[in-house]
């Protein structure tokens, strides 16, 4: 039996946005060195969404960028996000045009609040996705890893909360899992974690706190190989999946003997 | 700009760029006309999204700013 197959008998899918989900991988799209190693990467991933940009066409085409001509909307879930918006206003706007392309309702909402850290404005955030869930979106919101901030955007009507790890593209992994675990006790949306993981240890930590998800780029677009990348995170993902209902042994500070102590010779 | 602009051409805002098209095209005869396949491309037109049924009857008018976008690798 291979791992998906006992996954499908001892863990629920991911329901997100209203559709069910057997991977708990969502693969971001950018930075790529070419379309071909892409598609290889997503494919060895098992991840069953992948977020897409919203630009300008290139009218000079310099180069053919647009992702469609790559990537069969049949096969995967294209989540549209909108990364490089800096106020509500915009992000609202990148959101009608992500739907208008015709792949559903849901968006991944960013509203950054600084270009160096790119962390979110959390004022932005609340109010874009009120302004989004009014107008009949879905919206699985990326966020810092704040309760509080959390809390708001499930009374938003959010469709899920994306923490972070550790800032996008940074590699850091998951800086605070107490905090990461506070929001998943307390928000009844999905919890998936989004950026900042940046090997397979990382996302089987994330995974190991009881979050739903987990959505990574760079940590697969920038590895040396990102197609042996995008199998070890699914393995790391579905590995602290299963760590975490398992459910861990308790920590001791003392050694206790796996073998007997009866029945030793003289 | 060119002798075609006294023969039929007119100045629209296209992607953020002033640029001669036809006189006379719509939406669809923009997209056609600029090598796009509509089905890959959203239009925003003078900040309206413009819904994909409509590009066969939606005129372009001198002066229109008009943002044609599509989906790129993004995480």
């Amino acid at each position: 039996m291979t791992v998906a197959e006992m996954l499908e008998k001892i863990d629920e899918p991911l329901e997100l946005a209203g559709r069910k989900f057997r991977s708990r991988l969502i693969l971001g799209t950018g930075k790529y060195k070419d379309n071909e190693t892409m598609v290889r990467a997503i494919e060895a991933s098992g991840t069953e969404i992948i977020t897409v940009a919203v630009r300008r066409v290139d009218l000079d085409r310099t180069k053919e960028e647009g992702i469609l001509y790559h990537l069969d909307p049949d096969k995967w879930a294209l989540l549209p996000n909108t990364a490089g918006c800096y106020n509500a206003d915009d992000a609202v706007r990148y959101a009608g045009l992500g739907r208008a392309a015709g792949f559903g309702d849901w968006i991944k909402l960013e509203v950054i609040g600084d270009q160096e850290t790119l962390l979110p404005d959390v004022e932005g955030l609340l109010e874009a996705a009120g302004t989004l869930v009014a107008n009949g979106f879905k919206v699985l919101a990326y966020t810092n890893e704040d309760l509080i901030t959390a809390l708001k955007l499930e009374q938003a009507g959010v469709a899920a909360v994306m923490p972070l790890a550790s800032p996008i593209g940074s590699g850091l992994g998951l800086l605070n899992p107490f905090n990461v675990r506070l929001i998943k006790s307390r928000v009844s949306v999905p919890v998936i974690v989004d950026a900042g993981v940046g090997t397979a240890s990382d996302a089987c930590v994330t995974m190991e706190q009881g979050v739903d998800g987990i959505l990574m780029n760079t940590a697969v677009a920038a590895a040396k190989d990102p197609v042996r990348m995008a199998l070890a995170m699914r393995y790391a993902t579905e590995s602290g999946r299963l760590a975490y209902l398992a459910g861990r042994m308790p920590k001791r500070e003392q050694a206790t003997p796996s073998s007997p102590t009866a029945g030793m010779l003289d | 700009m060119t002798e075609a602009s006294s023969g039929g051409t007119i100045v629209v805002t296209l992607n953020g760029d002033e640029r001669d098209v036809p006189a006379g095209l719509t939406v669809s005869g923009l997209l056609a006309h600029l090598g796009l396949h509509e089905r890959l491309v959203v239009v925003e037109l003078n900040r309206e999204i413009l819904r994909r049924d409509r590009y066969a009857e939606a005129p372009v008018n001198a002066g229109d700013t008009i943002e044609l976008v599509q989906f790129v690798g993004g995480g």
